[in-house]
């Protein structure tokens, strides 16, 4: 069988497990659609939590990204898995003790009023749909590789399917569909992970290949990381290994971009939403482990790969006649993600740190899904990454749609507009909400606004600077009170969106020297958050403390029993 | 034990208080293995190997992923603890 047939078959194998667990999986009640009724286990919840968390971006786009960055990389694979302590240690156990359906109904709460729930819910929907939007993009992108459909008959499947459990399962069909969805996608890394490791270094565990030695080819003997130093220097690019050299970034924007990613990933509401679903704060602790020990597979993974991603690509091209360039090289040059341009015209591909030189362009996202094929993985491993890549894309869109639908029925419509009504009109709202909210996030992903790649950082940026503070706060301290947390949240929001607003479109060529203490817009919501707290604790100091049922709610929440 | 529970006030404060000291302690860890060796003293510990790995680029790459697990792990465990000790599991 070929790619392509292996592909039809375990991209519609997976889709069918889908569709059949959302059929089990129906829910009748709104605790089932937004809690999933509170009895999913700790494990089951730490691997829906990791389906959840890792997307397009964390399978097809980080260990590509890595690969270009070298060390620089570690702001992803620090930022991305430390806010999970974060989490774990002050937030999760507290948000599950106090109950209810969102993230944005504690700060209405805590903070006595609909002002810092609104702010909330608006930030929740602003924050899910810029993710959203890159998750369907990625579903388009791996239909049109390996199935060879318009990456907008991509979108519109992908589409069909998520439709199918988010509104008929809710919660319940989600986290069960991202059970099943960690699987598949965790399989699909460490599969071929593990065979390229074996490969190359002669081991076939990753997190080891990655620092043993060569195989085979003139750096036979020689360890993996040095052979890619040597490599670089000899191209003229900035070391792999090498921390603050010219070229990467600066210490001081590696630790900002670091902490924003660690504290937004500890503010995203879709991750937050998670820690509800579990029976108690015991099992909402545990289950925050669980997820983290999930995402470390891929996670210290994703280096090793990237790195021999980085030394196949350099030694399958560099050097090499285009007459003679592999099969991949071919396959993915018909997508237009990768291009040789010869400047010298000697018929040589020549890849060079020097631009005026470099003759090679390599589109940073296809490195995971090529890399199989780099390799020369046999057919069903290219295929089994297909599948995972499309397990990662839409699990992500699934737990981001259902938060944008209980921010639009339960914060705003329930709370707000028609506090009146009944559960199961509630109930079809959601649906509705989350069946509107996957039609926008399709045509995002059919017609990507041009911004789509940079508000990331915006939705980082956002969750660090609004969501951790006011959370935090409210959790640890019993005098913040409702203005000083609105104030806080304002103004870490208006400062952070201004911040990337001006160096992203504003004047987006600007440099390090013109960033407030060379921190880049990717960073800023460390500032941002910096900020938040700062504001809310000084407003809170001037303006009346919070009623006493407030300060007892927070009591309550710190204790893991009632009473 | 179990026949006291009932009439057994808790001791909400001193819970909280350990709670405070266990956080305390683990994110200073956090902080000095992620910020601290992975970033900060990143190129001083690159001069050490670890294998084929430069140390301070294991720890920015590896190493503390792994010990974000731990830290987890260490607070999950003794949180357990806590709570059968103070009563509010």
């Amino acid at each position: 069988m070929d790619v392509q047939a292996w592909t039809y078959l375990l991209v519609g194998l997976t889709f069918s497990l889908y569709i059949g667990i959302a059929i089990w999986s129906r829910v009748r009640s709104t605790e089932g659609f937004y809690v999933a009724g509170r009895g999913v286990p700790a494990l089951a919840n730490g691997m829906a939590t990791g389906a959840d968390w890792m997307s397009a971006a964390s399978f097809i786009s980080m260990a590509g990204l890595i690969s270009f960055m070298g060390y620089t990389g570690t702001i992803y694979l620090m930022g991305w898995t430390g806010g999970y302590v974060l989490l774990a240690l002050l937030l999760a156990p507290y948000l599950r003790k106090y109950g209810k359906y969102t993230t944005s109904e504690f700060l209405g709460d805590r903070y006595y009023g609909q002002s810092a729930r609104l702010v909330g819910a608006l930030c929740t929907i602003f924050i899910s749909f810029t993710y959203v939007a890159g998750q369907m993009r990625g579903v388009g992108v791996v239909f049109s590789r390996f199935l060879e459909v318009d990456v907008n008959t991509g979108v519109v499947i992908g589409m069909a399917i998520v439709l199918a459990y988010a509104t008929l399962g809710g919660m319940r069909g989600i986290t069960y569909t991202q059970v099943a969805q960690y699987c598949v996608l965790i399989l699909a890394y460490l599969i071929p992970a593990a065979a390229i490791s074996w490969k190359i270094t002669g081991n076939p565990i990753p997190q080891l290949g990655f620092g043993g030695t060569v195989e085979e080819g003139a750096n036979a003997g020689r360890f993996l990381l040095e052979t890619l130093d040597a490599l670089h220097r000899e191209l003229g690019l900035p070391e792999y290994t090498g921390a603050w050299v010219p070229g990467k970034k600066s210490m001081v924007d590696v630790l900002a971009i670091t902490g924003a990613l660690m504290v937004g990933t500890a503010g995203l509401p879709h991750v937050l939403i998670r820690f509800y679903t579990v029976p108690n704060a015991r099992a909402a602790r545990w289950s925050a482990l669980w997820a983290l020990v999930f995402i470390a597979l891929l996670y210290t993974s994703a280096p090793a790969v990237a790195a021999f991603a980085r030394v196949n690509m350099i030694q399958d091209l560099n050097g090499v006649a285009y007459e003679q360039a592999p099969p991949w090289f071919r396959s993915w040059e018909a997508t237009g993600l990768i291009a040789f341009d010869d400047k010298d015209g000697d018929g040589r591909i020549r890849y060079s740190g020097d631009p005026e030189a470099n003759e090679l362009h390599v589109d940073r996202d296809i490195m995971v899904l090529a890399n199989p094929e780099i390799a020369r993985l046999p057919a069903w491993i290219v295929a089994l990454v297909a599948a995972g890549g499309l397990a990662a894309a839409l699990s992500t869109a699934a737990g981001l749609l259902l938060v944008i639908s209980s921010a639009i029925s339960h914060d705003i419509g329930k709370s707000w507009l028609a506090p009146d009504m009944s559960e199961r009109r509630e109930l079809t709202l959601a649906r509705r909400a989350a069946g509107v909210a996957v039609i926008i996030a399709g045509l995002f992903g059919i017609y990507p606004p041009g911004f789509v790649a940079q508000v990331v950082a915006f939705a980082f940026g956002l969750a660090a600077s609004s969501f951790f503070p006011a959370l935090v706060l409210g959790i640890f301290t019993r005098s913040t009170t409702r203005e000083g947390a609105v104030a806080g949240m304002l103004t870490g929001i208006g400062f952070t969106a201004s911040y990337i607003y001006w160096f992203k479109y504003v004047d987006p060529t600007a440099g390090p020297e013109s960033w407030l203490f060379g921190i880049s817009p990717e960073g800023i919501g460390t500032i941002g958050m910096l900020l938040n707290f700062a504001v809310a604790l000084t407003v809170s100091r001037f303006t009346a403390p919070p009623p006493d049922e407030v300060q007892r709610l927070v009591e309550e929440i710190r204790l893991p029993r009632a009473g | 034990m179990e026949g006291h529970e009932e009439v057994q006030e808790v001791d909400a404060r001193g819970y909280w208080r350990a709670n405070l000291r266990i956080m305390a302690v683990l994110l200073t860890l956090w902080f000095f293995v992620s910020f601290g060796l992975g970033i900060l003293w990143v190129e001083p510990l690159n001069r050490f190997k670890l294998g084929g790995f430069p140390l301070g680029f294991w720890f920015a790459q590896q190493g503390s992923i792994y010990a974000f697990v731990v830290l987890i792990a260490i607070y999950v465990v003794w949180m357990d603890r806590l709570d059968r000790r103070y009563g509010v599991d």
